[in-house]
């Protein structure tokens, strides 16, 4: 597959999901000593969409994904990933597979071209059309111009394009990305966004994680909200929002908040959350979240991810 | 679930990452062998005419040819030892050149193998540029002496091995220090390198002959000057044994460490 052949897109813009699964999970357990760090997991992924995993740190998101990877093997359950069974057969696996890690590791002895070149020889791939792959993803990841430069002379933000773009060596029908915009620059974020909508566009299958709720509403299909090692919640985001929250919210921050908190006042009807300096007021009528504001400032804004997430996985701080 | 094996699953797939690894060293080859192969020399040089002239003929040979035959073992075991721990482990946990590797078609035992054999191929390297130095300085005996190089290359094998279990099981680079202190160095003094093993007490003799450098040097010194070695099947098999151990057991310690 071409990085630039824009395989499944319908004529509406729409792109057509197969309903293939790239990923069965049944029943899956990580137990670290005494600890679980993932409790039955169930979880089938379709071929083209993408998927996001959402949760709290500790919440599981990353051994799942090392899981599914192959890297660490589960202490129960079945795990199937592009047809074969992991860890049983994941090495094959993962001939067709991409890793994005959550923290690059590229290699620090190796210029940019080199670091694909060598990651490109683990795949076992050479001669010319390796060559020309290696300047298609440079060209990918807007790097064709630092060919050569070292990677300590790269910024985050290109780290993390040379990285993506490393996942992409062996062509992978499917692309695992552990946090891939965490600590990038808003417009590194944009950058990273647009090229993994290009890979969506393509038709490969997708399965992030990310803290970043409106990274998860812009790019996933489908996402599961993961607490204590266990799915709370998966569907669409539009679902997730429209199943879990009011239509209506707003929101008083910092001495608002406080003062809101401190007087009387009348609940009936609307919903009320405090987290960190911020009141949430969610209600399924406008005019009485306005009533129940007083006269203390507020902005108003539709329902989002990042209400459902802290309503299904609590208020109080992960660490 | 995991499939459970006693042996490692082996197979060509190691190539990549001794490539790495050789690519690397292709790029920073002036202060490797400075460092890995100068240092050795200089004991050679000034042990050998300083201390040499002083003592005339060891173990029927001249000191100087003595020395160098124990020298070239010795610097294989260094050099071996040296690469598959701080390097190997500035590779696994510094720079996670291993975790990247294992998101690739590679297997925890694929990345051990190749590092062993890469650090085996540091080890040929070093004692075959001192052989060439002996062979120039007229120490050596002979075309027998390319058997060395075999040899070497299990040697190397074998002490990378051990070495990388320590590796395996290593918070930082403290660790080492106490492994080269208290492990190598005493084999170093003590297996027939600088004088013969026959001089030190039967009970020092009969531990150090239960380790692999004792061998390594029975059976190199008579290659190097010339002279047909003997018991070389008993020799071969304890180093065997070791590299054999080495291979199997930090393998599995690498992958209890990166696939938790």
């Amino acid at each position: 597959m071409r990085l630039d052949q824009l395989s499944p897109v319908a004529a509406n813009g729409q792109r057509a999901v197969p309903q293939d699964a790239v990923v069965r999970a049944r029943g899956v357990v990580k137990r670290y000593g005494p600890r679980t760090v993932v409790d039955g997991l169930d979880l089938v992924i379709r071929a083209g969409e993408c998927f996001g995993l959402l949760g709290p740190n500790g919440a599981g998101k990353t051994t799942t994904l090392r899981m599914l990877m192959g890297l660490t093997p589960p202490s129960a359950g079945s795990i199937e990933v592009l047809g074969l069974p992991v860890p049983a057969q994941a090495r094959e696996m993962r001939r067709r597979a991409g890793v994005v890690p959550q923290f690059d590791n590229l290699d620090p002895d190796f210029t940019v071209a080199e670091n694909l070149a060598t990651f490109a020889s683990y795949f076992g791939l050479k001669g010319p059309a390796l060559k020309a792959r290696i300047a298609e993803l440079l060209e990918y990841a807007q790097l064709a111009d630092r060919a050569d430069a070292a990677i300590q002379a790269l910024s985050g933000g290109m780290k993390r394009r040379l990285t993506l773009a490393r996942a992409l060596i062996n062509d992978p029908a499917l692309l695992v990305l552990d946090e891939p915009t965490t600590g990038l620059d808003p417009q590194a974020r944009q950058h990273i966004w647009e090229r993994l909508r290009r890979l969506l566009n393509q038709g490969r299958t997708l399965i992030l994680t990310t803290h970043y709720m409106e990274e998860a509403e812009r790019l996933c299909d489908r996402a599961a909200i993961m607490d204590h090692g266990r799915i709370v919640a998966c569907d669409s985001p539009v679902q997730l929002i429209r199943t879990h929250i009011e239509p209506h919210v707003i929101e008083l921050r910092a001495r608002d908040a406080d003062v809101f908190l401190a007087r009387p006042h009348d609940f009936s009807g609307v919903r009320v959350e405090h987290v960190g300096e911020t009141v949430l007021l969610y209600s399924a009528d406008r005019e009485r979240l306005i009533q129940a504001a007083g006269a203390l400032p507020f902005i108003q804004r539709p329902a989002n991810l990042e209400d459902v997430f802290l309503k299904l996985t609590g208020r109080e701080l992960r660490e | 679930m995991e499939r459970v094996s006693l042996l490692p699953r082996l197979s060509l797939r190691f190539v990549p990452v001794w490539r790495r690894n050789l690519r690397v060293w292709r790029k920073l080859m002036g202060p490797s062998i400075v460092g890995n192969f100068g240092e050795p020399l200089l004991y050679l040089l000034a042990l050998g005419y300083g201390f040499g002239r002083m003592v005339g003929e060891v173990g029927g040979l001249p000191y100087m040819m003595f020395l160098a035959s124990g020298i070239v073992v010795s610097s294989a075991m260094t050099a071996a030892s040296f690469e598959a721990m701080y390097s190997a482990f500035t590779r696994m946990h510094m720079q996670q050149t291993w975790v990247a590797q294992l998101h690739a078609p590679l297997e925890v035992e694929d990345v051990v193998l190749g590092e062993v054999l890469w650090a085996a191929t540091k080890a040929l390297i070093n004692s075959a540029a001192i052989l060439l130095v002996a062979a120039g300085l007229g120490l050596v005996g002979g075309w027998r002496a390319l058997w060395v190089l075999p040899v070497m290359l299990l040697v190397g094998v074998c002490f990378a091995s051990l070495a990388m279990i320590v590796t395996a099981l290593a918070r930082s680079y403290d660790v080492f220090t106490y492994y080269f202190t208290l492990v190598l160095t005493p084999m170093l003094l003590l297996s027939g390198v600088f004088f013969p093993l026959q001089t030190l007490p039967p009970a020092i003799v009969a531990i150090v002959q239960l380790l692999p450098l004792a061998h390594a040097v029975e059976l190199i010194r008579p290659l190097v000057v010339g002279a047909e070695p003997g018991n070389v099947i008993l020799h071969l098999a304890v180093i065997a044994v070791y590299a054999s151990a080495g291979v199997v057991i930090s393998s599995r310690l690498v992958a209890r460490r990166l696939r938790h």
